[in-house]
């Protein structure tokens, strides 16, 4: 029923925030941060429309913090930060990954490192997304590239955190985050939720950490809702009480990093355009795919075989899929806006590194589509 | 067999602690425990909530539902469950280098909102989990790992910090004077708000021995001679009572409690609609 | 008022003396370094030890009187 659905004008701050509350965000803790502001301060706006609660914290780590205890006492909850920000939050992020608690945490990217160029886009953080957190841990990042993508791909970041019970990074960067465009706000019954599995009530015998037959996440009862339980960042054994036991250590640990590399075909989500009969394919995510789809267009009508693909989950990556392009395609070119974080991946998936390409910008500005054409041709 | 107080309150197979002969924080882990259970509270309703250290660790043997959470940040992540169900009975369990130094800032900030927070601050002068570094609220010249000439720093009177910060209840007791203790719980348990009691520790393993204050006993009995309560201590003239460490109740007031404030923004917008 | 009974957890105790020192009518010992009843008689169920002990391993027990 096209008619009924909504169509507004949004900037992608806007449309992360819209998606989380059909998601159905009801708890946001956070601190200002430039560009990543608007995200709080419209959750500030709404949350207590819909019975939701906002808190504006005394620090990055305290928004994290709270995060988490929004989503310990049972309600869906969200933060949102850049660069420095997401520096401070990695502990808790930690915290969140080994205790299995569902979070999303969005980072509008800025410049960096340090306080760097607050207000100008980068993609420097990809490598932090996966590794920024001591210890091994899971990890699920996702890179929207338009206003309705951010829309979509924040509905996703809540179920996979739901479903896997895990933090999962929503990774803006200013380009998408301050950008305007219309969307079209799907119908409410059109959008796919899930939501945590919990124990049944009657179950006396709750221990947190137990997998349940035919499971492979732990049930997640809130605080308050009947069960006393144990939550800690210790290692800890299925009931989920601290042990230092090396084998039930090793268990954890394994069983969590399995989440996400037992389900990649799940998680992993990637779009491809262009590629019948493409000698090159640009690789791109984030506000830079759009500079390359531009490109990449443009490239064709002068008659170079181009490809164009778009990994809208960043974390896990798709291995199989660049391992393909690179076989089939043989040559790669991967745009970002760091100094090659996402080329180092691909690096280290495809056996062929002399096939690989890239562009790297750190002006603090968009890479544009010239540039990116002016490398198609250098390279074909 | 143990006390009812024990067995209806503690996961009774994770007992004995972990704490050293003689530590202080078990009597107060106990006092709380009393507190809880004199109030009649719904335990599946208690939520305790922690950061790290010694202190830290009492969660774990508390049959309520339980954090055990990042060093420093237990009011962080109390701030958020108290403020997404309100319902519920949050009570955090800390210690002087948690509370003051490296999680100061939520404290502060806990006290600002007078959320309706209970925090007990197992308070020992010392870092025992990681062998004896001074903390804030080390006294001047005393001994520590990390101040072996010792120390210069001054220490924090946390009530005072708590008490300017806007905490609505504010308090110490100790571990000797532990009858008053359970009663100071109770009622910092009872305030609508935020409540802070300074719970006064001994640490024999690592700030006794360090600074050759002999035995657990020896260090109670110091508790008892250098504290004096402030319902005595104001009938007298200061020089009586200035090198004191006061303890009782500093602050029991009124304020708007932050979670009913938050819901009152809600409830606007149910009308509304 | 119930009848109450000095009891010990003896393998809770960690044999600090805490007990021993606030006992107001030297009921208590330490032998062996953990918690004795060297003289239950003179014990008047003041409920100092319980309330002092960190370990939890020397209680009143309250007695089911009348049944």
């Amino acid at each position: 029923m096209m008619g009924n659905r909504e169509v507004r004008l949004m900037q992608g701050n806007e449309a992360c925030v819209e998606g989380a509350l059909a998601a159905g965000m009801r708890f946001y803790a956070g601190y200002p941060i430039t560009p990543s502001t608007e995200i709080a301060e419209i959750c500030a706006q709404k949350l207590p429309l819909v019975g939701g609660k906002f808190i504006q914290m005394e620090d990055e780590i305290a928004g994290m913090a709270a995060t988490i205890g929004g989503s310990l006492a049972g309600l869906k909850s969200m933060t949102a930060t850049s660069g420095p920000g997401f520096s401070l939050k990695q502990e808790n992020i930690g915290y969140a990954a080994l205790t299995e608690t569902p979070c999303v945490v969005v980072n509008v990217q800025r410049y960096g490192p340090s306080t760097g160029l607050p207000t100008s886009p980068a993609q420097g953080d990809i490598m932090q997304a996966k590794w920024g957190t001591h210890g091994d841990h899971p990890v699920i990042a996702l890179s929207p590239t338009s206003v309705r993508e951010t829309f979509d791909l924040t509905i996703k970041a809540f179920n996979l955190s739901e479903k896997y019970r895990l933090p999962v990074f929503l990774m803006l960067d200013e380009i998408v985050g301050h950008m305007r465009e219309k969307i079209e706000i799907p119908n409410k019954e059109d959008i796919e939720i899930f939501n945590r599995l919990k124990p049944e009530k009657d179950s006396s015998e709750y221990k947190a950490y137990e997998i349940k037959e035919n499971e492979f996440v732990p049930r997640m009862a809130a605080f308050g809702d009947g069960f006393k339980f144990h939550v800690t960042g210790l290692m800890h054994d299925e009931s989920g009480f601290p042990t230092n036991d090396s084998q039930i250590s090793d268990k954890l640990l394994r069983r969590i990093m399995s989440k996400v590399d037992d389900n990649v075909d799940d998680i992993v989500m990637y779009e491809e355009e262009f590629m019948d009969d493409a000698e090159l394919v640009v690789l791109a995510y984030g506000g830079t795919y759009r500079s390359a789809r531009s490109a990449v267009k443009e490239a064709r009508r002068l008659g170079y075989k181009v490809g164009l693909f778009k990994p809208l989950t960043l974390w896990p990556s798709p291995d199989k899929k660049i391992k393909d392009l690179n076989e089939k395609t043989g040559k790669i070119l991967v745009a970002e806006l760091n100094l090659g974080q996402y080329f180092s991946e691909v690096e280290r998936i495809v056996s062929d590194k002399s096939s690989l390409y890239k562009l790297c910008k750190v002006t603090g500005e968009a890479i544009t589509p010239n540039e990116i054409l002016t490398k198609i041709r250098e390279v074909l | 067999m143990s006390s009812e107080l024990i067995s209806n309150n503690f996961r009774m197979d994770k007992l004995p602690h972990i704490w050293c002969p003689g530590c202080g924080h078990g009597i107060i882990m106990r006092s709380l425990a009393k507190a809880i259970d004199n109030l009649k509270l719904d335990k599946s309703k208690v939520c305790v909530v922690s950061g790290i250290g010694c202190s830290s660790r009492a969660p774990g043997y508390m049959d309520f539902n339980t954090l055990h959470t990042t060093h420093g940040r237990a009011l962080a992540f109390a701030t958020g469950i108290k403020l997404a169900n309100p319902d519920l009975e949050v009570i955090v369990i800390t210690g002087d280098g948690d509370c003051s130094a490296i999680g100061g800032n939520h404290l502060i900030h806990a006290s600002r909102r007078n959320i309706g927070i209970t925090t007990i601050l197992f308070n020992n002068n010392i870092y025992g989990m990681t062998g004896g570094q001074y903390s804030p609220t080390t006294p001047n010249k005393s001994y520590g790992t990390t101040a072996p000439f010792g120390n210069i720093d001054k220490p924090f009177d946390i009530c005072k910090l708590a008490d300017a910060a806007g905490a609505t209840y504010v308090a110490r007791g100790t571990a000797y004077h532990a009858n008053q203790l359970i009663k100071i719980i109770e009622k910092s348990i009872q305030n609508n708000g935020f409540s802070l009691v300074d719970a006064i520790s001994v640490c024999p393993t690592y700030y006794g021995r360090k600074n050759k204050k002999g035995s657990s006993v020896d260090m109670l009995n110091e508790i008892k001679d250098m504290t004096i309560d402030i319902k005595t201590a104001e009938k007298l003239p200061l020089d009586k009572y200035k090198d004191k460490l006061l303890i009782g109740e500093f602050k029991n007031t009124e304020q708007p409690e932050y979670t009913a404030e938050y819901q009152k923004i809600i409830n606007r917008f149910k009308k509304e609609r | 008022m119930s009848a109450k009974e000095l009891k010990v957890k003896i393998e809770w105790c960690k044999g600090c003396g805490i007990c021993v020192a606030f006992c107001p009518k030297n009921v208590l010992e330490l032998a062996n370094e953990k918690i004795n009843i060297k003289d239950k008689d003179s014990c008047i169920k003041c409920g100092q030890c319980e309330l002092r002990c960190p370990d939890y391993a020397i209680y009143l027990e309250v007695l089911d009187d009348g049944k």
